[in-house]
């Protein structure tokens, strides 16, 4: 919101009483500084404590003409452009109730402010877990991390969010609750809104509530390194690998213009099934050098996000072809030589990676966009998640393609007064 | 619908690619749920994406409800025609167009049939996973407007899982495209949306699927139990484990009677047969087979037999594939029934159905998805017998409140469609509808897709407020005002 129309601010004003008749005084606070969305400063935080406060608040704040930003642990605000208006944050730190997990069913059905850290511990109690690696599990809520589609290395095996979520409640800005997909694995009533609300960076309504298919935890797991000479020497074993009969969970390869490329592999499972696989890795890996390496080499990605100079960095998505993994890597070398940037990146053999650009902030932004129309061209898609303040401003999406008009059209049905993270999404949804 | 429109439908397809004659049209009337029929206007068989474009620019200018087909195996009254609306057939457009090994990828168009796909790339050890019953006639067009499971997507997911982008002709003949090759592409999840909308959003035109390499072994293991009480045991004992099982699939005594009689599986007669798969690589698959062995012998299996080569696995998965169809060996007609319930409910829904069926004195035989709670009741009567048909109805209607009850679903592959969607509102209350009914209008405001499916009507669908007008199931003596 503009900060200097004085009508929105009476607006606020009147609306504060409304708020705090509805989810108590103490949860009503004045936003300070750091609670600034990619550098634009909203004016309230409240914190509702259950579904039916967080649906009144958003529908007082829809009917005031109010920008709200919805809001889990934080770790991830900054992701998406920055809002063109942001009057509230909405908090979803009081839903934080693990409603029900039925293990035998291998299912759960967890609030939205719930981490992830607190769903795996309760969940590990009967051998289970939710089959995804998300950065910063012990801030990041289920609602963030849906709402942001974050992934890790789990998903060659067990897909992503979209494949693990089964059902949905989320609160629109009219105030309707509403649920879709249910409490079973399998099920094919009515719309797939479950999977509309994952990725949607909140932009369509305000998740609750979600329940989850679980898988059990494994029983024996075995990770190992794989060092060959060159990217091109990696693309090959990844694409051998991945041609093979091994049952891995996990396959990530890390580049940088420093260091010869390293791959990771993981297996789960029986003592005797992870022998025979690491037999048959040796034999697969021919002379590339495979060592057992400890279970931490699966933070890497939250390495790449450790920011020990944010001022000149951007962190970014790619997703591309796994078979484009080699002449991706080699591009972004000679990019990053040509523009004098240092680099690395953390690719999956799913071809999702993580890439860190380290430069003067406008040979960021130009490299990035470069980049992305490279990647663009061949089918992939670049996504800036972290540009500190000093890099200009662009789009951090990317091209929407032919589909824009219709997203567009799905935003307004479902929130006609852009109330929510307006500006923030694809396209300027 | 006048001459001049079908001439104009005439000329996208040229001659051979519209269908209008009576006696032709019948071939249309319904899908594989032969208890509602309509006889469409038109049937119109297009080659391409661009015919499919003018096809449904046609019905948006003019107005004209659209109904799109695949190879008519649905179960629940999807592909009904809509009357005096047009039938789009997908079965012309068949081709594969790419298969790309090195990213584990195939682009089809909408009209392939799913074992077709397997067939494609088996030579390279790779398969196309979801896998219904109806795999050897059912097309991925079909399996995409249905979000087709199949046995195996316990452990590899449903056709939503392998679908990773699309080429859609939406409702007013725009072209669009969700998702891609690569993953997470920018933007909502319009495949995700789009998969299992049953028609109502556009029709796919060319599909993007994830192909699997094959596991290095599967190993298949059939276990007798004395009652499905048994048999269920042992699959919370599996889960409890924590093992994944690629598939594992129950039938009761009724359905192993009628599989038997149909291909000669040679099952164990017994009250509850288990048939369990695992998958992967043979160390580990030995492993936990043996430790599936040791569950279902401590949950009192009376037989355990290991299905030792790929053709005895074959014979297996034949009585299983073929049991729907097996049923016509042991009663004159029959209800397929698709419920699904948290699999820990299995005890209490079952004798709640065996409750059920012995106060209707009608026989229920019960096939299903066991690792994940689908159900699949057979509910069997004779036709020629007054009243059993609508009794047979009235307890498939009850059973799948039994579902409902239980937190499960009233459909777990087969679709709403026709046939279910007045269950819709017992499953979902009003506002979740009402939010699902705004992301199609996003997509088809003009309600030309597919419009009568899915989701309770109560007014007649395809009706606008305002003055009576009777509307064209009315007219056609379909649907009655009451």
């Amino acid at each position: 919101m503009d900060a200097g129309a004085p009508s929105k601010t009476a607006t606020v004003i009147s609306v504060d009483e409304q708020f705090r008749s509805i989810v108590g005084s103490d949860h009503v606070r004045p936003a300070i500084s750091t609670d600034s969305v990619a550098g634009v400063q909203p004016k309230l935080v409240v914190v509702p404590g259950n579904e039916t406060e967080l649906a009144e608040i958003l529908r007082v704040s829809n009917d005031a003409g109010l920008a709200v930003v919805p809001c889990g642990g934080g770790t991830k605000l900054g992701w998406g452009n920055p809002p063109a208006r942001a009057d509230l944050i909405l908090s979803t730190a009081r839903l934080n109730r693990i409603v029900e997990h039925v293990w035998a069913d291998l299912t759960v059905t967890v609030e939205a402010g719930c981490t992830i850290e607190k769903l795996q511990e309760v969940l590990a109690r009967h051998g289970q877990r939710l089959a995804l690696d998300p950065l910063w599990p012990d801030k990041a809520t289920i609602g963030g991390v849906l709402s942001t589609n974050d992934s890790g290395a789990l998903r060659l095996r067990f897909g992503a969010l979209r494949d693990l979520i089964i059902g949905v409640t989320l609160a629109l800005p009219d105030g309707t609750l509403a649920s879709s997909g249910g409490k079973v694995v399998k099920n094919v009533a009515g719309y797939d809104l479950p999977k509309l609300a994952t990725g949607a960076l909140g932009t369509l309504g305000v998740i609750t509530r979600a329940v989850f298919r679980l898988h059990p935890l494994p029983r024996k797991t075995r990770t190992f390194a794989i060092s060959v000479s060159d990217v091109e020497q990696t693309q090959h074993f990844i694409h051998v690998v991945q041609d093979s009969k091994l049952a891995h969970t996990s396959l990530q390869s890390e580049f940088s213009g420093q260091a010869p490329p390293i791959s990771h592999i993981l297996f789960e499972g029986t003592e005797a099934g992870l022998d025979a696989q690491e037999k048959q890795l040796r034999t697969l890996g021919g002379s590339a050098r495979v060592l057992e390496a400890p279970p931490s080499v699966w933070s890497a990605r939250q390495e790449v996000w450790t920011l020990t100079d944010p001022e000149n960095r951007v962190i970014a998505k790619i997703s591309i072809l796994p078979a484009n993994l080699g002449q991706t890597m080699e591009l972004l070398q000679r990019t990053a030589h040509a523009n004098h940037l240092r680099w690395r990146a953390l690719v999956y053999a799913t071809g999702i990676g993580c890439l860190r650009l380290e430069a003067l902030p406008e040979a960021l932004r130009d490299t990035l966009q470069s980049l992305r129309r490279d990647l663009e061209r061949q089918g992939g898609s670049l996504v800036a998640l972290h540009r500190s303040e000093k890099v200009p401003v662009f789009d951090v999406w990317g091209n929407a393609g032919d589909t824009l008009p219709l997203m567009k059209a799905i935003k307004h049905q479902l929130d006609p007064r852009n109330t929510l993270n307006p500006g923030r999404f694809v396209g300027g949804i | 619908m006048d001459t001049r429109i079908l001439d104009d439908l005439r000329a996208i397809v040229d001659g051979r690619g519209l269908i209008s004659s009576p006696e032709e049209l019948h071939t249309y009337e319904c899908d594989g749920l032969t208890n509602f029929r309509v006889i469409p206007r038109a049937v119109l068989l297009p080659a391409s994406t661009e015919q499919v474009q003018k096809i449904v620019r046609v019905c948006h200018r003019e107005r004209i409800p659209f109904v799109a087909r695949g190879s008519g195996t649905g179960l629940s009254g999807g592909a009904l025609p809509v009357a005096n609306g047009i039938v789009i057939s997908l079965a012309r457009m068949n081709r594969i167009l790419e298969v790309d090994f090195p990213n584990a990828r195939a682009v089809v168009e909408p009209g392939v049939i799913n074992l077709d796909v397997t067939g494609r790339v088996q030579l390279q050890e790779y398969f196309y996973a979801p896998d219904p019953s109806s795999q050897s006639i059912c097309s991925i067009g079909g399996n995409v407007a249905e979000n087709s499971g199949g046995a195996h997507c316990l452990k590899y997911g449903f056709t939503t899982t392998h679908v990773l982008g699309l080429e859609v002709v939406l409702p007013d003949g725009s072209l669009v495209h969700f998702g891609g090759k690569t993953l997470d592409t920018p933007g909502y999840d319009l495949a995700g949306v789009f998969v299992g909308s049953e028609g109502t959003l556009g029709i796919a035109t060319k599909i993007i699927l994830r192909i699997v390499k094959r596991p290095e072994c599967v190993r298949a293991l059939l276990a007798a139990f004395p009652s499905t009480n048994e048999a269920g045991a042992a699959v919370s004992g599996i889960i409890a484990a924590g093992m994944l099982p690629a598939a594992i699939e129950m039938m009761d005594n009724l359905a192993i009677q009628a599989a038997e009689a149909a291909v000669h599986a040679n099952y164990p007669n017994c009250g509850g047969l288990l048939l369990v798969e695992l998958d992967g690589p043979v160390a580990e698959v030995e492993t936990l087979m043996t430790h599936v062995n040791e569950i279902c012998h401590s949950n009192g299996a009376s037989e355990i037999r290991m299905a030792k080569s790929d053709a005895e696995r074959a014979l297996v998965w034949k009585g299983r594939k073929a049991a729907f169809a097996a049923m016509g060996r042991i009663s004159p007609n029959y209800i397929v029934q698709d419920g699904v319930i948290p699999r820990t409910a299995l005890p209490k829904v079952m004798s709640e159905i065996e409750r059920l069926g012995q106060a209707a004195g009608l026989r229920v035989a019960n096939v299903f998805h066991a690792g994940d709670g689908n159900l699949h009741p057979l509910v069997l009567y004779d036709r020629r017998i007054p009243g059993q048909e609508e009794n047979a109805e009235a307890l498939s209607s009850k059973i799948l409140e039994l579902c409902i009850a239980a937190g499960g679903s009233i459909t777990g592959e087969h679709g709403v469609g026709e046939d279910k969607k007045y269950a819709m509102s017992k499953m979902f209350a009003e506002p979740d509808l009402a939010t699902m009914q705004r992301v199609r209008s996003a997509f088809d405001p003009l309600q030309l897709s597919n419009p009568t499916k899915v989701f309770p009507t109560p007014r007649l669908c395809g009706e606008k407020p305002g003055e009576y007008q009777p509307h064209p199931l009315e007219t056609s003596g379909i649907a009655e005002r009451f």
